[in-house]
């Protein structure tokens, strides 16, 4: 690019700029053609930018520039397009019924009417218990994978297995839920076995992302903290873990609206078709027992495309766009907090 | 306060440290268990055996016989159902008294109480039933498994769990929609890592990252009204439920993850490569399509790589959009059936140590040991590039 090299501007004279000028002109035109270079005449139309000479080996090299730069303009808009479009087509499409009234009633017992309050609370139910057993677990489990555990081939072996179980299929994990959990253990369907399968689901993940966050932290910390006489567990708590506390809760809220929106695991471990929760009172707030079925919002989705007929339009758009709004939601969240730490990161 | 937090020092260790332990090993329950649920599969016929019998010594007025079968790997509802339906189909007007055992572990015994007719004589009778009739038998060898191409789990006279055309659906969806997201995601990342900077970069990664966290059944909500009606209406097609809407759907949902990585593999790219580049006076472009994709050439296959691993084990959208049919799709416009999507309808069906539940199970494993492979293989070639570039 002539200007890149113009605005480095070394030379002083402009006799050593001609010269300059003349030498990058020729690497330029070697560099990129293969082809003999036309010197241009002074007669044409645009032959110099600046002090250089444009070649016509020159015009064609930006020409293709111009053309990739669209084509990939255009390759980034066909994936960003989508998501706008489709979400303004939900949107527009669940108007009619979207309201905090559709949100707070429950869904009625032919589920072609009322609104998503039952489905809803199941599935902040299952995020709950799942985030209450996974959290800590796998918190802990990535502060032992990266602080204490010995370097050895165990570990090495663990980690390998910890990655790779993050990329099993999600129905996998089902499968797991329904023989492990449901009929082996005898919890049957219900809130506890959804949670459970939903926990190790995102358990790898977690312990993954807690490693990542604990490795930012740079080795130099810990030394530091080590030679002023620090046990290794002082130096977690004062020193490791206050500084890498942000990417571990960027790594819990990213779990939270995965295990929002996931449907397959919970499909045979508690998912229930339709759960009759009371209309008022304490119970609609606290409609499931540990042990009972519940609804989810994914599920009811499921459902309501795919099982139910007659089901007006705009019910099922409204629950889709409620679960969307409720992922993206908590994904925004993650994504301000990750922003705004890293402006404050210190090192 | 911190130093309570010291004084338990040891306590908190150890509670690490078992945490730790915990999880790896509720993590590799998994493994266990899916492979002993799937496994016996992979080391066991599970076919019936034959009939053992043995008659007690009062035979009375109601031709009582109190046969032992011996069977493998039944529980006892598929035992009842089905011997009940053998019996029937034999013209016996038998009935099944109860069975003295209720869990059966392989190989166990099983008592049966059947009544006949009266007038028949007892061991001829149920020596022609049980002969002429053996028990439903599921064609299950481990062999037929993976090269059969019928899957027949409901079945009248022999059920059949091949797999060859869920896994048939499985790579031409995969395939599909790998060849729809690569290049689009190629080009993102390209311009989102080289062409553009600042804000309008953040806003596009903050877009792709959101993009990622829709969840699979509201693709599968997408595929199966939005995209299902375009389809109809463009290709004048009566049903929109195909491979191309499951490829489609699969693109959009695994290009995000390639975008990401693929990104991140040029980013990886010493800025060193650009500068000697624009300072040969190559262009933009010119720099990614010489130097930057040959030099991240490792990091992209593997970018690659962990979105077909993505598009392999995806389950509720293909399930919603696939249209579910077993066949081997010949066109775009065919329907086809999935491994996961399989598992999916299926699972709820199966009943707990049955051939059905099995080989359900089996799926399982395939679905694992794919996508680890997928996964492994990204890590090496990862780990290749790497390696080099220290060196």
């Amino acid at each position: 690019m002539p200007e890149r090299i113009a605005d480095d501007g070394v030379p002083k004279t402009s006799a050593e700029k001609a010269g300059v000028a003349a030498v990058a002109a020729e690497i330029v035109a070697k560099a990129i053609d293969e082809e003999e270079i036309d010197v241009p005449s002074t007669g044409q139309e645009k032959p110099t930018q600046g002090i250089f000479v444009a070649t016509e080996a020159t015009h064609r090299k930006e020409r293709t520039e111009r053309i990739a730069r669209r084509l990939l303009l255009f390759g980034t808009l066909i994936l960003v397009l989508p998501l706008l479009a489709i979400i303004l087509n939900l949107v527009t499409k669940a108007l009619p019924i979207l309201s905090l009234d559709f949100i707070w009633k429950n869904p009625g017992s032919d589920m072609v009417s009322g609104g998503i309050w039952a489905p809803l609370i199941g599935t902040i139910y299952i995020v709950f218990f799942s985030l209450l057993i996974a959290a800590p677990v796998g918190i802990m489990a990535g502060i032992y994978l990266n602080e204490y555990a010995p370097n050895n081939w165990f570990t090495r072996i663990v980690s390998l297995g910890v990655v790779n179980l993050a990329g099993v299929p999600s129905i996998v994990h089902g499968l797991f839920g329904f023989g492990a959990l449901v009929l082996f253990a005898g919890l049957g369907k219900s809130v506890l076995a959804a949670s459970i399968t939903i926990a190790i689901m995102t358990m790898p993940v977690l312990i993954t992302s807690t490693r990542e966050a604990l490795a930012a932290v740079p080795m130099s910390f810990r030394q530091a903290c080590w030679n002023m006489g620090a046990t290794r567990w002082q130096t977690i708590r004062s020193v490791v873990l206050p500084n890498s506390v942000s990417g571990i809760l960027t790594g819990v809220i990213l779990e939270v609206s995965r295990a929002a929106g996931e449907t397959a695991p919970i499909l045979f471990t508690g998912a229930a078709y339709y759960f009759a929760v009371p209309d008022n009172g304490l119970a609609k707030i606290f409609p499931y027992a540990p042990d009972e079925q519940c609804m989810a919002l994914s599920y009811h989705l499921y459902t309501l495309s795919k099982q139910v007929s007659n089901v007006p339009p705009e019910l099922k758009y409204g629950t889709a766009v409620v679960l969307i709004g409720l992922v993206l939601a908590v994904n925004s969240v993650s994504i301000a907090a990750r922003v705004y730490l890293r402006s404050r990161k210190k090192w | 306060m911190s130093r309570l937090a010291d004084r338990f020092e040891p306590g908190f260790e150890w509670l690490i440290r078992l945490s730790g332990w915990s999880a790896i090993f509720f993590v590799f329950c998994i493994f266990i268990f899916i492979f002993k649920e799937g496994g016996p599969y992979l080391w066991n016929e599970l076919q019936y055996e034959s009939v053992e019998k043995e008659y007690p010594a009062g035979g009375d007025a109601a031709a009582e016989v109190l046969p032992a079968v011996k069977l493998t790997e039944l529980p006892y509802e598929v035992v009842e159902e089905r011997l009940l339906e053998d019996l029937n189909e034999a013209g016996a007007e038998g009935r099944i008294e109860g069975f003295r055992d209720v869990r059966l572990e392989i190989g166990e015994r099983v008592e049966v109480v059947v009544y006949l007719e009266p007038g028949t004589d007892p061991e001829k009778g149920l020596a022609q039933i049980l002969e002429a009739h053996p028990l439903r038998q599921d064609s299950s060898h481990i062999t037929e498994f993976f090269t059969g191409m019928e899957w027949k789990p409901e079945s009248e006279k022999v059920r059949k769990f091949g797999i060859v055309k869920l896994l048939i659906g499985t790579l031409s969806v995969t395939f599909l929609a790998i060849f729809f997201a690569v290049p689009f995601s190629l080009g993102a990342a390209v311009y989102i890592s080289e062409f553009c900077t600042g804000k309008v970069r953040e806003v596009l990664k903050i877009l792709i990252e959101l993009l990622a966290a829709i969840p699979s059944v509201v693709w599968g909500f997408i595929g199966y009204t939005i995209l299902n009606t375009t389809i109809m209406s463009v290709t004048g097609r009566d049903d929109g439920l195909n491979l191309l809407n499951g490829g489609i759907v699969l693109a959009l949902m695994s290009a995000p993850i390639m975008v990401s990585l693929a990104e991140d593999a040029l980013k990886a790219v010493p800025d060193s490569y650009r500068e000697a580049a624009l300072a040969l006076g190559a262009s933009r472009w010119q720099t990614v399509y010489k130097v930057l994709l040959p030099a991240a050439k490792n990091g992209i296959l593997a970018a690659v790589l962990l979105g077909v691993g993505r598009a392999i084990g995806e389950t509720m959208a293909v399930l919603m959009v696939t249209g579910h049919s077993l066949v081997i799709p010949g066109s775009l416009f065919d329907s086809v059936r999935t491994m996961t999507a399989t598992i999916a309808a299926e699972l709820g069906e199966a009943v707990r140590g049955g051939g059905h539940y099995r080989s359900l199970f089996l799926i399982g494993i395939v679905l694992m040991l794919i996508t680890m492979t997928v996964n492994l293989i990204a890590d090496l070639v990862v780990k290749g590039f790497r390696g080099r570039e220290h060196a």
